[in-house]
């Protein structure tokens, strides 16, 4: 799959005349029109969440896909987005907008500092290291008082008057959401296809072989670190503020550094479709799950057995196993 | 003053049996470069079943070691065959999820049989007193019979002809494999012996302090600090690093809330990763 990149024919073609950038658009846009066209609140609620997962898995496929790499942490940049942006719109007043980038510019550049520092850890330790931060960040937050200790921060309601009552607020927010969601889409494949992606794959492949032919590949770990950061940032960021309310346990909750890793494999790790149609499959899978009254309890179990077959059985996904089967749909998707 | 010495001793006692548990796990990631994700599972399998042991099955609490080491053989033998067997040879991102999926699958059915309570295992022993500061029984005994199985396990891989087999498959599988020696069947041995050890410390650990099906998660991490403290595939260094971690939250102990000695242990965590990525203690390991 990691080859994809080099094979199909279109890499070089301006991105306006490649088909795969027209399929994201109109994912795009079916997410954006499709609970707007009938005001449909539960029908956007779901796709809410499944624009998050996306999010969420199409930067952690950054790392996974790409690199190589498990990043089982991914869910800290999600938190302490939140946690920023909350904070900057409680304490100091700060519009939307604004908390929002600050909270993804901040999340980057920590990401940036910490996988420069970590660059040097290959396989395994990096993968413990992550896990590390994981639980670095949420015990120094349950613990700092500023942001409210284990207890967390609260919007007060009129936050969301700026935005036109809370009603709009939340159609806004879902807007912002899918445009989050289409920016993840286009950074990967934009990533995929170009010289600093060629670059990851090969760790992927070979990191020794990378480095031997001039890849330099502690920067090249460290800046896919940090960039797999900002947008799952902007995200958390959205995110808390919709529910106005954030605390360590639910922000960097590692059940969805779970969810996130499952999709990835789910749907393919490496490309572009597969965590998406991955997201989508899980989010529906879950939705069913948890309204059935004998398996809303199994739902951890159910995630882990997905998984482990996957691994065993079908390492490549649902795309590997498309691509197995069509392979000529490799010119069109990625 | 005698206040800080108490703590530290009995931080260091503690500390043995987190760095038992971490011998569980350097052990399998010495033999076959896997870090076993289920690390946590296994420890709170074991302090489950001492709990049944001794409220259903009537045993005494320390009578329940033996069938704990037995059983988390099997089991580790079992999970070896499920979980890992097909993974050697592949990269490690995959049996980093293999075990991490398994783990998910045992902590999942375990929160659906038994939930998220706290359960408790009452053992009285008497306590040994030393300057009007008391160390619990417990605390004492669980330090010996760690120090008991530590000395077993070197007992075992250096002087049994099955532990220096193991010994060789860890440092050149193709070679041991050559010599003639089983090398799947010294894998499988070397997992089972892996969660037996992970098994016996959450018994130990149960005998401590009180515990939900989820507090595996949170000693799976304390055995990740031990373990990069000590060196990854290395068990001294993991008892090692066990008394030191125990040493420092001792010495933390009497300075600050329960909670932050958390955040301590996690940047010390990511800051040996980064500095010593061989371990503070990385000795010799052949």
């Amino acid at each position: 799959m990691r080859q994809d990149a080099l094979k199909s024919g279109d890499v070089r073609a301006p991105m306006l005349r490649r088909p795969f950038f027209w399929i994201i658009a109109a994912v795009i846009a079916a997410f954006g029109l499709a609970p707007a066209v009938d005001n449909d609140v539960e029908l956007r609620e779901s796709l809410l969440l499944a624009a998050v997962y996306i999010t969420l898995a199409s930067n952690l496929n950054l790392m996974l896909g790409y690199t190589g790499y498990i990043n089982f942490g991914s869910i800290v940049f999600f938190g302490l987005g939140g946690y920023i942006c909350v904070f900057l719109m409680s304490a100091h007043d700060w519009p939307l907008a604004g908390a929002v980038l600050a909270a993804g510019a901040a999340v980057s550049l920590f990401a940036l500092l910490f996988g420069l520092g970590i660059l040097r850890l290959r396989g395994a330790y990096f993968a413990l290291a992550t896990i590390g931060i994981n639980e670095a960040v949420k015990a120094f937050v349950s613990n700092f008082e500023p942001w409210g200790g284990s207890s967390g921060l609260y919007l007060p309601t009129e936050i969301f008057m700026p935005l036109g009552g809370p009603m709009q607020a939340l159609w806004i927010i879902y807007f912002l959401m899918v445009g989050v969601m289409g920016l993840s889409l286009y950074l990967s494949y934009g990533i995929k296809t170009s010289k600093f992606g060629l670059g990851l794959m090969a760790i992927g492949q070979n990191e020794d072989a990378a480095a031997m032919l001039g890849v330099r590949t502690p920067l090249y770990k460290a800046l896919a670190y940090s960039v797999s950061a900002f947008l799952p940032a902007l995200a958390g960021g959205l995110y808390f503020f919709k529910g106005a309310f954030i605390q360590p346990v639910d922000a960097f909750d590692l059940g969805l550094s779970t969810e996130a890793m499952v999709i990835v494999m789910l749907g393919g790790q490496g490309t572009i479709t597969g965590p998406t149609v991955g997201a989508y499959l899980y989010e529906e899978l879950r939705g069913r799950l948890l309204t059935s009254e004998t398996f809303s309890n199994f739902q951890l179990v159910i995630s882990g057995a997905l998984l482990l077959v996957i691994v065993l059985f079908l390492p490549g996904g649902l795309m590997g196993w498309i691509y197995g089967r069509w392979p000529r749909l490799k010119r069109v998707l990625e | 003053m005698f206040g800080i010495v108490a703590s530290i001793v009995d931080g260091v006692l503690i500390g043995s049996v987190y760095g038992l548990a971490a011998m569980g796990l350097t052990l399998i990631w010495g033999v076959m470069d896997v870090v076993n994700l289920t690390h946590g599972a296994a420890i709170v399998a074991g302090m489950f079943a001492l709990y049944f042991l001794t409220s259903a099955a009537g045993l005494a609490p320390y009578a329940a070691l033996a069938p704990i080491l037995v059983g988390g053989f099997l089991v580790g033998m079992l999970l070896y065959w499920i979980a890992v067997h097909r993974m050697i040879g592949r990269p490690p991102l995959m049996s980093l999820l293999s075990t991490f999926s398994v783990n998910l699958v045992l902590i999942g059915l375990g929160t659906a049989a038994w939930g998220t309570v706290l359960f408790n295992v009452p053992v009285t022993l008497p306590g040994v007193s030393w300057h009007g500061y008391t160390f619990p029984g417990t605390h004492l005994l669980a330090a010996a019979l760690t120090a008991a199985m530590a000395g077993l396990l070197y007992l075992f891989l250096y002087h049994t002809r099955l532990g220096k087999a193991v010994r060789a498959v860890a440092d050149n599988r193709e070679a041991a494999e050559l010599a003639g020696i089983p090398t799947t069947r010294m894998l499988s041995l070397a997992f089972g012996l892996g969660v037996a050890l992970a098994s016996v410390a959450g018994m130990l650990i149960a005998t401590l302090f009180p515990f939900t099906v989820l507090a595996g998660d949170a000693y799976q991490l304390k055995s990740f600090v031990v373990t990069v403290l000590g060196g990854l595939g290395n068990p001294a260094g993991a008892l090692l690093g066990g008394i030191a971690l125990g040493l420092i939250e001792g010495l933390a102990a009497p300075f600050m809330p329960v909670s932050w000695t958390l955040v301590i242990e996690f940047v010390l965590f990511i800051a040996v990763l980064i500095v010593f990525p061989g371990g503070i203690f990385a000795l010799r390991r052949s």
